[in-house]
């Protein structure tokens, strides 16, 4: 049995949802469907929309958005935000290591063909200096539980993390369609994000900046699936939302076009992946970027959020080693737990993943959103045969992981409210005078019975996430 | 053995480019059995050329030009002393272990056909890494046949290996593919060489292989001659493949049909000073 976040195993409802509680006891299930279907309008008229990869049609759709929010009290958030905050110290730790001196793989701690190998590691960023010794200025961090004392971190996101215009834009709906379910709580405020992200970003303005550092967010265009959380995110910081071409670098200083002529860019909020960010060191026949900013980020004058080569942080064999980051860099014991991992580059791994293949979650080393993995109990026979052979041949693309009870939370579905898994992405900005965290975060919730895939790319859903004092 | 080395650029531009900005490894740095007498390079505009090194340790130039820009000549010019050293790479500026040599780039991935290549034509020898190293750089000078015509400098070792045909790059990535299949770290270097044959003028600069050998270090192989490096051979820039070690990398705005043309003049110089 998984923890259901209202519901006890006794019966008695938990006390973060006593108000929930009682307000679904006298709410209608047509009550429910009424706002359920404003909730959609509202999204879609904002044109809050993502596009699907890999969907023929390639066209946008709207995330679906649970009405019922999910409940976290102040001493289950606090306890969070204390080890997410350790974590994106030891992440942040880490990346200035590897593209540094490289202690721990002296230390023996990680393997360096981890290192040397990694896809996502960035051999140009070595040896050059982080403006303040930052790399992972926005992480996303996915947050399971399974039961009610343990906050277990599913995933880090150390590239560009997106999602928080989901976050905001949940809230927006809790205030307007549910205002008095809202009012009879205490909520932690989230909609100061945008502030908090300026905040950071202009915290982290390489040094000898002269007054107010100006900030940008490069964008690489509208086609892009999270073009609308970009110019929702510009906009709620008041920063220009630029693109690759609205960019040039002279003398190693980055400057944008404006109708006043060129103004010079101190932080770039890139949301763009590395390999498109600058044609003359990364992909050449990149369009998106800006020939020149490597060599301005080199020289100090620009600050680029997240910083190149973080994904060499997030993947999931990396994963396994961070609560030894926490350990290594900080002298701390991890307050976050990792769910337990088994490499399969490891042969003894490799054998117990084998012989336990339907019990296991396998997920591809460098993959996301949900693809490429294999739930083992949900998977059939022939599917597991399949993905047996895949991991004979290449062992070191995959690891896995027991299938997790994760909670659930009350869920409006066709046939009434139901309780469905949930996972939590809360975003961890840091800046040079510390770090800023929104309480909560974006709740993710998996709408088919049983599914304990959250991604939107696979069928998921968003629901508000009040953080609220009992 | 002193060499003599010209290698011209040009850019033309059908309609003028805005802007043009260019990253260039055409620096050639000191090591055991190589000594860079002089060298220069020379624009034909006024630009900025600013001096820096990569991470790999390649010395490199950025160069920005503000246009109307219709044609752009990029020369550089010196003489190197070298010596034969049996394509053993002493002294060389290192920035990174080998073990990152083992890194799969898109121009350097194996596929089914290439990793089936690198087992058989080395099959003889897997013991010892040296003679493996030089059943596959005879495997490729046989395999593949010099051809400048169908590939470019972005074709894939995997698609030149299917066309059996290419140019030094591709043999050299081929190589690479192979060699760090079978678990030898890799790399890619940018040159010239001498010919042997009395041709002094070439199209192009010249790329080959260099691997690693446990007691030796750094082992050149150039495959598209089927030799190690000899005395004729000049390292400019190293890397993980082309892109890494590319003489010049370069964007512009605006502009229409590029043409480039490269002219490279080797010889040996006829120094008074030669003992």
């Amino acid at each position: 049995m998984s923890l259901d976040e209202m519901n006890a195993e006794d019966g008695s409802v938990r006390e973060p949802y006593a108000r929930v509680a009682q307000w679904l006891a006298t709410v209608s299930p047509e009550q429910l469907e009424r706002r359920r279907v404003e909730a959609e309008l509202f999204y879609r008229r904002g044109g809050i929309t993502f596009a699907v990869y890999g969907d023929a049609q390639g066209e946008e759709r709207i995330i679906p958005y649970d009405i019922i929010p999910r409940i976290l009290s102040t001493q289950e958030w606090s306890k969070l935000a204390a080890g997410l905050e350790q974590r994106v110290k030891a992440l942040n730790a880490y990346l200035r290591d590897i593209y540094g001196p490289q202690d721990i793989l002296k230390a023996g701690i990680v393997p360096p063909d981890l290192v040397w190998r990694n896809p996502a590691f960035r051999p140009e960023m070595c040896g050059v200096e982080a403006p303040h010794g930052i790399y992972v200025h926005i992480g996303g961090i996915d947050i399971v539980r399974v039961d009610e004392e343990e906050f277990y971190v599913l995933e880090d996101n150390a590239r560009t993390p997106s999602g928080v215009s989901y976050m905001l834009g949940g809230r927006e709906i809790s205030i307007r369609l549910m205002p008095e379910l809202f009012r009879s709580h205490r909520v932690a405020p989230i909609e100061n994000y945008p502030n908090e992200l300026l905040a950071t970003l202009r915290s982290v303005a390489p040094r000898g900046t002269m007054s107010e550092p100006t900030i940008a967010l490069l964008t690489p265009g509208i086609h892009n699936s999270a073009f609308y959380e970009h110019s929702f995110l510009a906009d709620g910081m008041g920063v220009e939302l630029v693109e690759g071409v609205d960019l040039f670098v002279r003398d190693d200083v980055v400057y944008m076009r404006t109708t006043e002529g060129p103004k010079r860019v101190d932080v770039i909020y890139r949301r763009i992946d590395d390999d498109f960010i600058d044609p003359l060191v990364f992909r050449p026949d990149s369009a998106l970027g800006v020939p020149g900013l490597y060599g301005a980020y080199v020289a100090g004058n620009v600050t680029v959020a997240n910083a190149m080569g973080t994904g060499a942080a997030d993947d999931k064999v990396i994963y396994s080693y961070v609560p030894d980051f926490v350990r290594f860099y900080l002298g701390e014991k991890p307050i976050l737990k990792n769910v337990q991992t088994w490499r399969c580059r490891d042969p003894e791994d490799l054998r117990y993943v084998l012989d336990h293949l339907a019990e296991l979650v396998v997920k591809e080393v460098h993959g996301s959103g949900g693809y490429g993995m294999l739930v083992g109990p949900h998977a059939t026979k022939d599917q597991r045969a399949d993905f047996a052979e895949r991991l004979k041949v290449h062992p070191e693309n995959y690891i896995a992981q027991p299938t997790l009870a994760l909670s659930t939370c009350p869920t409006f579905v066709s046939n009434g409210v139901a309780p469905r898994h949930v996972d939590l992405r809360p975003f961890v900005l840091t800046g040079a005078d510390g770090v800023r965290i929104v309480p909560g975060g974006l709740t993710r919730v998996a709408l088919r019975d049983g599914s304990l895939v959250v991604n939107s790319s696979q069928g998921g859903g968003t629901k508000d996430t009040w953080v609220i004092e009992c | 053995m002193r060499i003599f080395i010209q290698h011209r650029t040009h850019y033309a531009y059908g309609s003028p480019a805005k802007a043009v900005m260019q990253l260039l490894r055409l620096t050639p740095r000191n090591h055991d059995g190589q000594t860079v007498k002089s060298w220069r390079i020379d624009l034909n505009c006024d630009g900025v050329l600013k001096a820096g090194e990569d991470p790999f340790g390649n010395l490199t130039h950025t160069l920005a030009l503000n246009g109307p820009i219709s044609d752009l000549e990029v020369t550089v010019e010196g003489e190197v002393e070298t010596e034969d050293r049996h394509g053993i790479v002493r002294g060389a500026c290192e920035r990174f272990p080998a073990g990152l040599y083992l890194r799969e780039t898109p121009l350097t991935e194996a596929d089914a056909a290439l990793k089936e290549f690198a087992h058989d034509v080395t099959s003889e020898a897997r013991k010892d890494r040296l003679e493996m190293l030089h059943c596959l750089l005879v495997g490729i000078y046989s395999a593949i046949k010099f051809d400048t015509t169908p590939t470019n400098s972005a074709t894939a070792a995997s698609e030149a290996f299917k066309l059996k045909r290419g140019v030094c790059q591709d043999l050299t990535h081929i190589f690479i593919a192979c060699a760090r299949h079978l678990g030898v770290p890799a790399r890619y270097v940018g040159g010239y060489m001498l010919r042997t044959d009395g041709v002094t003028q070439q199209e192009a600069g010249h790329a080959w292989a260099e691997a690693d050998v446990e007691g030796l270090g750094w082992v050149g192989f150039d495959p598209a001659n089927g030799i190690c490096p000899t005395e004729g051979h000049v390292r400019v820039a190293t890397g993980l493949d082309y892109l890494g070690a590319a003489p010049i990398r370069g964007t512009r705005q605006g502009g229409a049909e590029e043409q480039m043309r490269v002219a490279v003049q080797i010889n040996q110089a006829r120094s008074q000073w030669q003992s």
